[in-house]
């Protein structure tokens, strides 16, 4: 589904990817970790096509696709869906209003009429409850005074609502509890399918307790130092990224 | 910016100003220039009584002696009074046709165009239009409608003839003649406008609408627009307006009166959408309006304006709070794109006791606009606990637009209370970013942010106009992001 070969971006006139790969097949979950400042956040947003994060060499194939000559909606309506870190606030769109408008963009896209409004209205308290939310939460600005952990969980509720094929999980359990995180992760876990791949992107093992990862990636100095199962991830906690980083160099 | 997206910006800006367009009607417009023979002039083609004339005359001889103001924060050409026209009328309309069936179906198509169709069975039901085009009142729909329950809503001529009481009691009774440079130029040559008289205790059954439509080059277009709402009477009244796109300026200075008399409720909504101009800053209308009402005990009255068009915007419905615990609200949305400059905000004179007041304004500039709010809140000496609240935020996209605030307070009674919030804020590239990876695109995004800013003001239009003020702005602002 996703294929990156020999990926280098810039941020602005930093170069912080430098030669990453990464196959990721329909069905499966990965999991890329990394000390601070390795470049996972950066992979998000070179995939997610934000500006200012240009790739300046290598390829991404998208199911058949070349992601990176896509506009960033493009990317999203082609089934590319990126869980923000720190979603921002859009005052006085009720969060109802913004999803519609998105899952319609979405359906447009696919060649379908927009979704009805009850029927919609009906699917999103649906998802509101399988991520602990109230529904008073739709009527609400997007992310407007949201605590962080329904930020997150609001992220949560926005992919299901979108049905992705690649959804990318940026640092989704920072600043979550742990009630919270067993809600996300539960909602991750219901998202996982035959057709669906997921990238999560973090820095501790914490998570994968919960969404158990095909595979695990370490990403350092912007490239993947270290590949492996779920006993990986286990290693690192244990030990911390210093050893490993040692053992490239 | 890549070349398919500049392409794909300057093919939306192309037609982004759908009432652009002129109707071929044969018209009577006088030549360009003004003294008195043009006053006596109008007046006589309005066949009016003598005491109008006289008083169009005390106008135009206070406006001879005055200037134009230049305090306000926009910079444009002088205006060449001597090179307008100051009437002209449809030459079908010079029978005064009795009803729709007689007037010209070229005037019909012109609003139909507009999405204003004047036959009363097609109509928006429960909205009666006064339809004004250049000079005069093509049409008022719904009228017999109307007397059953009181209410007068006729063109301003018809008033002066058919209720001349009411017009000489009220007429410049809130706007007076000599108020401003653009007020006297209006008192002076106004040439059509509605009238509307609510009775004692009315509930006017249904909105009131008018719609002004400029469609002759060169000319100005004044119209005077009066409505008086009786002791506790109630009457919503709608206005919108559209101009052709031209290369040279057009003037719009209209005059606006509102009474409202005890215990009675006057909301007044406006979506302007006068020619702008192109993207270069080239032609659009001036619109430089004075709009004032006055509350009576207990009475309230309600602007609320949606402001897209227009080269220049000079405008401050106001509201005079004479008697105690009268209510004035304020709501406004003003944006600006490209080279338009917009000076536009309110006043609030508290003079009785208890009296309270709401601002709330919402700027938006794009492009190279540039974007004021101007406000005055006065308490007089008599306002005794009288309150004022007024919230005004600004919104840029881009970094060449300009975002001003001038508030000015003045309190003469220490136990008024005066609160006044100010924001401005960007649409940030991280909310446009979260748009788009939500599949939505720029324009849409920029949209979207725009009308969650503006809701705390759409929410207080009636329904059909608050979808129109929705699409209005996403169209207004095509062309703003990239």
């Amino acid at each position: 589904m996703l294929s990156i070969k020999d990926l280098r971006a810039n941020v602005g006139d930093k170069e912080i990817l430098k030669g990453l790969s990464l196959e990721v097949k329909a069905g499966e979950v990965h999991a890329i970790m990394g000390p601070n400042g390795s470049g996972k956040s950066t992979l998000g947003h070179v995939l997610a096509g934000r500006e200012n994060y240009e790739a300046t060499a290598g390829s991404v194939d998208f199911d058949g696709k070349n992601l990176l000559d896509m506009d960033i909606e493009e990317r999203s309506r082609e089934g590319l869906f990126l869980a923000f870190q720190y979603p921002v606030e859009i005052p006085g769109v009720s969060n109802m209003e913004f999803l519609k408008t998105a899952v319609d963009a979405v359906r447009e896209h696919r060649g379908m009429e927009p979704i009805d409004s009850v029927q919609f209205m009906k699917l999103a308290r649906e998802k509101c409850k399988a991520v602990n939310l109230d529904d008073q939460f739709l009527k609400r600005g997007v992310n407007e005074g949201f605590s962080g952990g329904e930020k997150k969980r609001n992220e949560l509720m926005q992919m299901m609502l979108l049905e992705p094929k690649l959804c990318i999980m940026d640092e989704t359990d920072s600043g979550l509890d742990i009630d919270a995180l067993q809600v996300v992760a539960e909602g991750v876990n219901a998202m996982r399918s035959e057709d669906r791949a997921i990238v999560l992107v973090t820095h501790y093992q914490r998570l994968l307790d919960y969404i158990k990862p095909d595979f695990v990636h370490v990403l350092s100095g912007g490239k993947i130092i270290k590949s492996g199962d779920r006993s990986l991830a286990l290693e690192l906690e244990e030990k911390g990224y210093g050893w490993i980083t040692k053992e490239v160099a | 910016m890549s070349q398919g997206e500049q392409a794909q910006i300057d093919n939306l800006l192309k037609n982004d100003y759908e009432a652009g367009f002129y109707t071929s009607v044969e018209s009577d417009t006088l030549p360009p220039g003004l003294d008195e023979d043009v006053i006596r002039f109008i007046s006589g083609k309005k066949g009016e009584p003598e005491w109008m004339l006289d008083w169009r005359l005390e106008a135009y001889r206070g406006w001879q002696e005055m200037t134009e103001p230049e305090w306000a924060h926009v910079r444009y050409p002088k205006v060449d009074f001597q090179a307008l026209s100051y009437f002209s009328a449809p030459k079908s309309m010079a029978d005064k046709p009795k009803s729709l069936d007689e007037v010209d179906p070229e005037l019909l198509r012109t609003y139909e165009k507009l999405g204003i169709p004047l036959h009363e069975q097609e109509m928006l039901a429960g909205v009666a239009v006064d339809a004004v085009f250049d000079s005069v009142s093509v049409a008022t729909t719904f009228r017999s409608k109307l007397k059953e329950a009181g209410v007068i809503f006729c063109s301003i001529s018809e008033a002066v003839h058919e209720y001349p009481e009411l017009v000489k009691k009220y007429l410049g009774s809130v706007v007076p003649r000599k108020d401003n440079f653009y007020a006297a130029l209006n008192s002076a040559v106004f040439s059509d406008g509605s009238f509307v008289y609510i009775p004692k205790g009315v509930r006017c059954p249904m909105e009131l609408s008018t719609y002004f439509r400029i469609n002759e080059a060169k000319t100005g277009q004044f119209e005077r627009t009066l409505i008086i709402a009786d002791e506790g009477s109630y009457v919503s009244y709608l206005e919108g307006c559209t101009a052709p796109m031209r290369d040279e300026n057009q003037l719009h200075a209209a005059v606006v009166e509102l009474v409202a008399l005890g215990d009675a409720q006057i909301k007044y909504s406006t979506v302007q959408n006068w020619y702008p101009g192109d993207k270069e800053g080239k032609g659009g209308i001036y619109n430089f309006v004075t709009k004032r009402g006055v509350c009576h005990d207990n009475a309230k009255i309600s602007w609320t304006q949606v402001e897209t068009g227009s080269a220049v915007t000079w405008k401050y419905p106001s509201v005079v709070l004479r008697g105690d615990n009268s209510v004035g609200e304020f709501y406004s949305v003003a944006l600006t794109n490209n080279f338009q400059q917009a000076d536009t905000g309110t006043k609030m004179i508290h003079m009785g006791k208890n009296t309270r007041s709401t601002i709330i304004s919402k700027g938006i500039s794009a492009g190279q606009s540039q974007n004021a709010y101007r406000g005055l809140v006065r308490m007089s000496q008599r306002a005794e606990g009288a309150r004022n609240y007024t919230q005004c935020d600004s919104l840029l996209i881009g970094d060449r637009c300009g975002a001003h605030t001038f508030p000015y307070i003045e309190s003469r009674n220490p136990s008024a209370v005066v609160e006044h919030e100010a924001t401005t804020s960007k649409v940030s590239d991280d909310q446009l970013y979260l748009c788009q990876q939500r599949g939505l695109d720029a324009e849409k995004a920029v949209s979207l942010i725009v009308n969650g800013f503006c809701k705390e003001v759409f929410k207080e239009l009636p329904m059909e106009f608050a979808v129109e003020a929705g699409k209005l702005l996403e169209v207004s602002l095509e062309g703003s992001v990239g």
